[in-house]
């Protein structure tokens, strides 16, 4: 497969500049760059959901013309999205067929489509009921699902879009046992990630993309800095730029939380001036956790204070008013309010401080969220743009700066720079250095383990609902965090 | 002036220009084709006609931003005006105590509706729909099934008579239009209709009270209905259990055609009043070019999907 030339407009934007990419017979080809790069645009070249203005697609040495998804399904192109497109309400076999569930006069053949199911699943080596609901699996599971469904087309094109996003350490290690199986099968398959590392593990050859131009095509056992200079364009020192500053008082106490089946006995603490990181598979409770402290969910026993003070669990607004703010993992989902501008998401959780007698103090609030875009460097065309136009990065920051505006002095980020470029990532870390040297606290959820190993100032390991370990930035490594977060636990996948 | 232009958000611009443009086209297209309809009479008639209407949309426009749906407006509507005439023809309580029960009866109703959605757990579709069928049916006892008349001369006064020359069922529908312009855009209940409408998780983990919120907006909504009610009455001179009768779905429809989602998050109260000022113009209009009223029908429900479709592709653009 080769592409020649593609050049795709946006009304003011050129996504991309006459790009060239190509692709051989069994290769992993991987493209790197920051969100708003051109990766997604080009894949969606060879899916049907765009068609490039100018340039052309051969495949097999001929000009082929992917005018529509059904069109790159017959040409043998299937793709997977990092947004999931299952049927929540249906089985997985039904979702891995759906659409073109084998039929027999007329009437979907259902013992016929779960055995193909089955077939897929086995051959990829993972237990997933095929009768069994996806609004009913676990979110690796359901990624899985996705890959199946991909699988099931047969294709000679697989189109990966940042599929690991969504998965812990051993679920990864999975899915890059499927893509060297496939390899053998000589399957090619484009792979898009922000995870550096999975890059030489699992890539042969990187294309970088900046600004919808392609820097260059190397090989993927190119140095990882190299790497970050192309995307950028600049290099970048550190990459996690955690200076610690002193730590003071104790600002969030956990004690004891449990929630039956979820969570067992959690407590820590998290000071002043601190980063907690904490690290974990996916599904060991850690956002549960999260959401417990916050008051979002119930707890069934436990206790938590802030600044000395107990609180009352149970509500997310008691939470806020005690100085906590929640930056939550699903930002679309949970964070930012898409048909809303920039400055009414900034004012939303201090809506009630810009209030009196019932009526919003609107110029006050424009003011405090203007200076607020100034100090987060939040990159919009003007405080009024709808949030849902901004980069990953930029809406991530707004959700910061929501809290901030509320004077939150306890942060709870769950998985922070998930799905945002290295350039803003580093960005974030910056901002969360600032807000503790000004008395903040941080617990930072990731399951990025070099960002936890890099960022955090200590590391509270989860698995199974339970605090498996607590260790010191120093003493930890990769390893040992991997073997707390796996005490006495299976993979979410099994 | 100019400043007060200046300071228009691009969006609501945007989100009112289309609307507008289609209106005035309309008004364009009907001056042509009509001797009639550019007169001030007959524009005082556009306006005392979509009065209701455009009251009852006023107040549903909050719910739709919300993201919710009321249903039920025509018949609390219907209950409120009922309740009024009773306590005012059966009861003979005085003109603002049966005021206050009519339009308590509505704001009533619909605090009822929001303890479904909130407590109930009753999506607010069905919800509205429990009470769209329950208001008119008490109406219907209330009154015994028959019209109660004579309402007060007061009253009356409301639906016929003059303000410096402007009607004042047109004074009534300005006056609730920069009450609802006011709440959407400058109180806490109103910004949080938007946040809760564009995303209900993420403004309850910022701290919004969801369900109060919710409560107080269909509360609004049938504040709104039993002030539209009051008026209902007032123009037909008496209090008609059937009054309001399917007036759910010409507000709903003003709120969509003045560019609100149905997905929430969206919508102003100008553009509400131009959607209710478009369907008033087209019924006019149609009634002066003698079309029969069925083909009327045919034309609203084209205008109806147009209109949406138009604003749709206008956002995908923008």
């Amino acid at each position: 497969m080769e592409m020649r030339g593609i050049t795709k407009r946006f009304p003011g934007v050129m996504a991309l500049d006459e790009v060239d990419f190509e692709l051989e017979k069994g290769e992993v080809h991987v493209i790197l760059g920051e969100n708003g790069a051109g990766k997604s645009t080009l894949i969606k070249m060879l899916s049907g959901a765009y068609q490039p203005d100018e340039g052309e697609i051969l495949l097999d040495d001929e000009p082929v013309s992917i005018s529509s998804a059904t069109v790159a399904q017959e040409l043998g192109i299937s793709t997977i999205y990092q947004e999931f497109n299952l049927v929540p309400q249906l089985t997985t076999a039904e979702n891995i067929f759906l659409g073109r569930q084998p039929r027999r006069f007329g009437l979907v053949n259902r013992r016929k489509m779960g055995e193909e199911a089955r077939r897929i699943l086995e051959r990829m080596k993972v237990r997933v009921d095929a009768n069994a609901l996806v609004s009913n699996l676990g979110i690796p599971q359901r990624q899985m699902v996705e890959i199946a469904k991909a699988l099931s087309l047969d294709a000679r094109i697989l189109v990966m879009d940042e599929p690991t996003a969504s998965l812990s350490g051993q679920e990864v290690e999975r899915l890059f046992e499927i893509i060297r199986g496939l390899k053998e099968e000589e399957v090619s398959m484009i792979f898009i990630s922000h995870h550096l590392e999975e890059v030489a593990e699992i890539g042969d050859r990187v294309t970088v993309l900046r600004d919808g131009k392609v820097v260059d095509r190397v090989p993927a056992s190119t140095n990882r800095s190299e790497f970050v200079r192309m995307m950028v364009g600049r290099p970048i020192e550190d990459q996690f730029p955690r200076q610690q500053p002193e730590t003071g008082e104790v600002l969030l106490e956990v004690n004891n939380l449990s929630q039956k089946g979820i969570l067992e006995d959690a407590s820590f603490q998290v000071r002043a001036g601190e980063v907690v990181g904490m690290a974990g598979i996916v599904g060991a409770g850690r956002t549960e956790l999260a959401r417990a402290i916050f008051g979002v969910d119930p707890v069934d026993s436990g206790e938590v204070w802030v600044e000395g003070r107990r609180m009352k669990l149970g509500n997310p607004r008691e939470a806020k008013r005690r100085g906590m703010g929640f930056v939550t993992e699903d930002r679309q989902g949970q964070g930012i309010v898409p048909p809303l501008s920039v400055e009414e998401n900034l004012s939303l959780a201090s809506l009630g401080l810009n209030t009196s007698v019932g009526l919003v103090n609107r110029r006050e609030q424009r003011k405090r969220a203007r200076k607020m875009i100034e100090d987060l460097n939040i990159r919009t065309p003007s405080p009024e743009q709808e949030i849902r136009y901004l980069s990953g990065g930029n809406q991530q920051k707004v959700v910061i700066g929501k809290w901030l505006l509320a004077n939150s002095r306890v942060l709870i980020m769950d998985e922070p720079t998930r799905g945002i470029d290295v350039g803003a990532k580093v960005e974030i870390y910056e901002l969360m250095n600032e807000l503790t040297k000004n008395g903040a606290g941080i617990l930072m959820i990731s399951s990025d383990l070099p960002e936890v190993l890099g960022m955090s100032d200590r590391i509270l390991v989860m698995s199974e609902g339970r605090i498996t370990g607590e260790l010191s930035v120093d003493g930890a490594t990769q390893e040992n965090v991997m073997e707390l977060a796996t005490q006495g636990s299976e993979a979410a996948v099994e | 002036m100019s400043s007060v232009v200046g300071r228009i958000k691009p969006r609501e611009l945007l989100s009112r220009g289309g609307p507008l443009g289609g209106l005035i086209i309309l008004c364009v297209v009907m001056t042509i084709l009509s001797p009639f309809f550019l007169s001030f009479n007959n524009l005082f008639n556009v306006g005392i006609q979509i009065a209701v209407v455009a009251i009852l949309a006023l107040g549903q426009t909050f719910v739709i931003v919300s993201g919710g749906i009321d249903l039920s407006v025509g018949s609390v509507l219907g209950l409120a005006g009922i309740v009024f005439g009773w306590a005012s023809v059966v009861a003979g309580l005085p003109l603002p105590v049966a005021l206050a029960l009519g339009i308590g009866t509505g704001a009533l109703a619909g605090l009822t509706n929001g303890l479904l959605i909130t407590l109930g757990n009753l999506p607010p579709f069905i919800a509205t729909l429990a009470m769209l069928s329950a208001a008119r049916g008490l109406a219907l006892v209330v009154s015994g099934g028959v019209p109660l008349n004579p309402l007060p001369e007061a009253i009356r006064t409301l639906g016929r008579g003059d303000l410096f020359f402007i009607p004042l069922p047109v004074v009534l529908t300005l006056i609730m239009l920069v009450i609802a312009f006011g709440i959407l855009r400058s109180t806490y209940s109103g910004r949080c209709m938007y946040a809760i409408g564009g995303n209900e998780e993420a403004s309850r983990l910022s701290g919004i009270n969801v369900s109060r919120q919710k409560l107080i907006i269909y509360t609004l909504s049938g504040l709104f209905a039993g002030i539209a009610g009051i008026l209902f009455m007032a123009r037909l001179a008496s209090a008609d259990p059937q009054g309001g009768f399917t007036y759910e779905l010409d507000a709903i429809a003003a709120v969509v055609i003045g560019g609100a989602s149905l997905s929430g998050g969206v919508g102003t109260a100008s553009g509400t009043l131009i959607g209710a000022l478009i369907l008033g113009v087209l019924r006019n209009g149609l009634n002066l070019l003698n079309v029969s009223s069925f083909w009327q029908q045919v034309v609203i429900g084209a205008v109806i999907a147009l209109a949406v479709m138009t604003d749709t592709l206008r956002r995908r653009k923008g």
